[in-house]
C-alpha cells in the first residue's frame, strides 16, 4: 500500500516453507508452507488464526532465530542469515528479571546488542535516561525502580514492550502480547502501543487471538489457517487514523471483525469435516 | 505473646518440653545412666569434659568446613557445566545420580588405603555427600529458562555466555542458597561417620571411644554438639540466603 513513496519492501517472504527437521521435510510435513508475503516500511500487520497454526514459527522465521527450509527471506532489502537484531520481541508473559527493577530489566537489550554493548558502562547515564523516558512514555512514571513483582500485570507487560524497543528496533513483534490481561487493561495498552507507533512508525508484526484487537490496530490483517500453516486471507483495514476506542463500535468497524470471524468460522468447520459430516452453519 | 512472636519462641519450647519429658521419664522410671542418661546427666557430663568435647568439636567443625568448601567448589562447576549444556547433562546426570546412591560411608575403608588416618577421609567424606545437592541445583537453575526470554536475547544476538550470566546464574542463585542449607547438614554427617572409623580425633571419634568406655553421658553430649553445630551453619546459610536473593521469597508470597 505503501509503494509509491517507498522502493521495495520491508519484509519479503517468496514461497517460504519449514519443516522443523529433515525427516520432518521428508514425510512433507511442513510448520508452515508457501509463505509469500509482502510488507511495507513502518506497517502494522496483524496475523490471526487457531493456535498451533504456525504464527510462532512465522515469528522465528521473520528474526532469523529460524532458517527456512525452502524459500527466500528478505528483510530491509536484505537476505536474512541469522538473528536480526532489527527486531524487538515481547510475548504473552513478560518474562521480566525479578532480580531486576524496572528500568534495569528495560536496559537489558542494550547490554548485550551491538552497538550500545560496547558503550554500556560509559554510556549508562544516557541509556538509563533513555530507559525512563520510553517507562514514563508508557505510563510506568513513578514505577521505575520498583521491581516487578511489586507491578501489576499490566504494568509488567508494559515493561516488557519498553524492553523490546529500548534498542530502536526496526520491527517489533508481538506473539499475543496482551492475551493474559482483563478487558479494560488490553484495551488501555492498545492505545499505547498505537501512540508508540504513530510516533516512531516501525514496523510491528502483531499476532493475536482477539479479531477487535487485530483490525484496531493494524493496517493489514493475514488470517492463517492451521496444518497447513499458511496464509488464507489478507484483509486490508482501511479505517481512518488516527483511530480511538469509539471507532470499536461503529459498524465498519463490526462488519471487518465480523468478516474475519467469518474466514476463521469456515476453516475451522472445514477442518472438522473430516471427523463429522454435520458442518457448522 | 503475639502469634509471631509465639512462632519465634516455639522451637524453644517445644525444646524444652522435650527435655522435661525426657528427664521426667528417667527419674521417674530410674532408668540406668549407662543405657540411656538423662538430660542432667548429660549436661553435667558435658561441663566436665567441656574442654576435651571442645577439641574435637573443633576438629570436626574445621574438616567440615574444608570439605564443604571443596563441595561447593565441585559442586558449582559441575553444575554450571551439566546446567550449560545439553550434551554435558544427559551424559553426566545419569552417572552422578548413581553415584549419590551409594552409601558414602562405604567410601571411608578406601579413603584410609589413600589417604591414612586423619583428616583426609573426614574432609573427603564431608565432600563427597555434600556436593551433590549444589550441582544439581546449579545446573537446574541455570536449565530453566523460559523459551521466550531466550528468544528475546537471541534475536539481540546474545552467546549462549551472555544468557548464562545474565539470567542462568542470577536465577539459579536461590537454589544454590537453598542447597547449601541442606548440604552443610550432610557435610556434618560425613564428617562425624569418617571420624568414627578412620581419626584420632573429631567428635565422631569421642562417639565411638566415650561408647565403648560406657560413658553414655559424653557420647550423647557429643551428638549434641554436632546437631548444635549443624543448626547454626544451617541458619547462618538461611540468613544469607534472606539477604542475597530477597527477590526469589518475595515474588512467590505475591503470585
Amino acid at each position: 500500500m505503501q509503494t509509491s513513496d517507498n522502493p521495495g519492501w520491508f519484509v519479503d517472504f517468496e514461497r517460504v516453507w519449514l519443516a522443523y527437521t529433515e525427516e520432518l521435510r521428508l514425510q512433507k510435513h511442513f510448520a508452515v508452507e508457501a509463505i509469500d508475503l509482502k510488507i511495507g516500511r513502518g506497517e502494522f500487520i496483524a496475523i490471526v488464526g487457531p493456535s498451533g497454526c504456525g504464527k510462532s514459527t512465522f515469528m522465528k522465521l521473520t528474526t532469523g532465530l529460524k532458517m527456512p527450509s525452502e524459500g527466500r527471506i528478505l528483510i530491509d532489502g536484505q537476505p536474512v542469515t541469522g538473528p536480526l537484531k532489527i527486531s524487538g520481541m515481547a510475548f504473552q508473559a513478560p518474562s521480566l528479571l525479578p532480580w531486576r527493577s524496572t528500568v534495569d530489566n528495560v536496559l537489558l537489550p542494550l547490554e548485550i546488542v551491538e552497538p550500545f554493548r560496547s558503550n554500556f558502562k560509559r554510556q549508562r547515564a544516557v541509556y538509563e535516561e533513555r530507559a525512563r523516558k520510553l517507562l514514563q512514555k508508557v505510563g510506568l512514571a513513578g514505577y521505575e525502580d520498583k521491581f516487578p513483582w511489586e507491578l501489576s500485570g499490566g504494568m509488567q507487560q508494559r515493561a516488557s514492550i519498553c524492553r523490546a524497543l529500548i534498542h530502536e528496533p526496526k520491527m517489533l513483534l508481538l506473539d499475543e502480547p496482551f492475551g493474559a490481561l482483563d478487558a479494560f487493561t488490553r484495551e488501555e495498552l492498545w492505545c499505547i502501543l498505537r501512540d508508540l507507533w504513530t510516533e516512531q512508525k516501525f514496523n510491528v508484526i502483531l499476532v493475536t487471538h482477539d479479531l477487535r484487537e487485530s483490525v484496531f490496530l493494524a493496517d493489514t490483517v493475514y488470517v492463517m489457517s492451521r496444518s497447513p500453516g499458511r496464509f488464507v486471507v489478507r484483509r486490508e483495514i482501511d479505517l481512518p487514523r488516527p483511530r480511538d476506542l469509539e471507532i470499536s463500535y461503529t459498524r465498519e468497524f463490526t462488519d471487518i471483525v465480523h468478516e474475519l470471524r467469518g474466514h476463521i468460522g469456515a476453516m475451522r468447520s472445514n477442518a472438522a469435516q473430516p471427523a463429522s459430516s454435520k458442518a457448522a452453519p | 505473646m503475639t502469634k509471631k512472636q509465639l512462632e519465634g519462641w516455639s522451637p524453644w519450647i517445644l525444646l524444652t518440653v522435650v527435655l522435661g519429658l525426657w528427664q521426667l521419664i528417667c527419674t521417674v522410671f530410674n532408668v540406668s545412666e549407662f543405657i540411656f542418661p538423662s538430660p542432667w546427666r548429660i549436661a553435667k557430663q558435658f561441663w566436665e569434659f567441656k574442654e576435651i568435647i571442645g577439641a574435637h568439636a573443633w576438629r570436626t567443625y574445621w574438616v567440615t568446613m574444608a570439605g564443604f568448601g571443596i563441595a561447593i567448589v565441585v559442586g558449582v562447576l559441575l553444575g554450571f557445566v551439566i546446567g550449560s549444556s545439553r550434551l554435558a547433562y544427559a551424559a553426566v546426570y545419569p552417572l552422578m545420580t548413581a553415584f549419590n546412591a551409594l552409601p558414602k560411608a562405604a567410601f571411608v575403608p578406601i579413603l584410609v588405603v589413600w589417604f591414612g588416618i586423619g583428616a583426609g577421609p573426614a574432609i573427603l567424606t564431608a565432600f563427597l555427600i555434600s556436593f551433590f545437592p549444589i550441582m544439581v541445583n546449579i545446573a537446574t537453575g541455570l536449565a530453566t529458562l523460559e523459551p521466550e526470554l531466550e528468544d528475546v536475547l537471541r534475536v539481540l544476538g546474545a552467546k549462549r555466555w551472555d544468557v548464562l550470566i545474565k539470567v542462568g546464574l542470577p536465577r539459579s542463585m536461590p537454589y544454590f542458597y537453598g542447597s547449601l542449607k541442606v548440604a552443610i547438614t550432610l557435610a556434618f554427617v560425613g564428617t562425624t561417620v569418617s571420624e568414627m572409623t578412620a581419626a584420632n580425633e573429631g567428635i565422631g571419634y569421642l562417639l565411638i571411644s566415650a561408647g565403648s568406655a560406657m560413658q553414655m553421658g559424653l557420647a550423647f553430649a557429643g551428638l549434641v554438639v554436632v546437631g548444635a553445630m549443624a543448626m547454626l551453619m544451617y541458619e547462618l546459610f538461611s540468613a544469607v540466603e534472606r539477604h542475597t536473593t530477597g527477590w526469589a521469597h518475595r515474588s512467590s508470597q505475591n503470585t
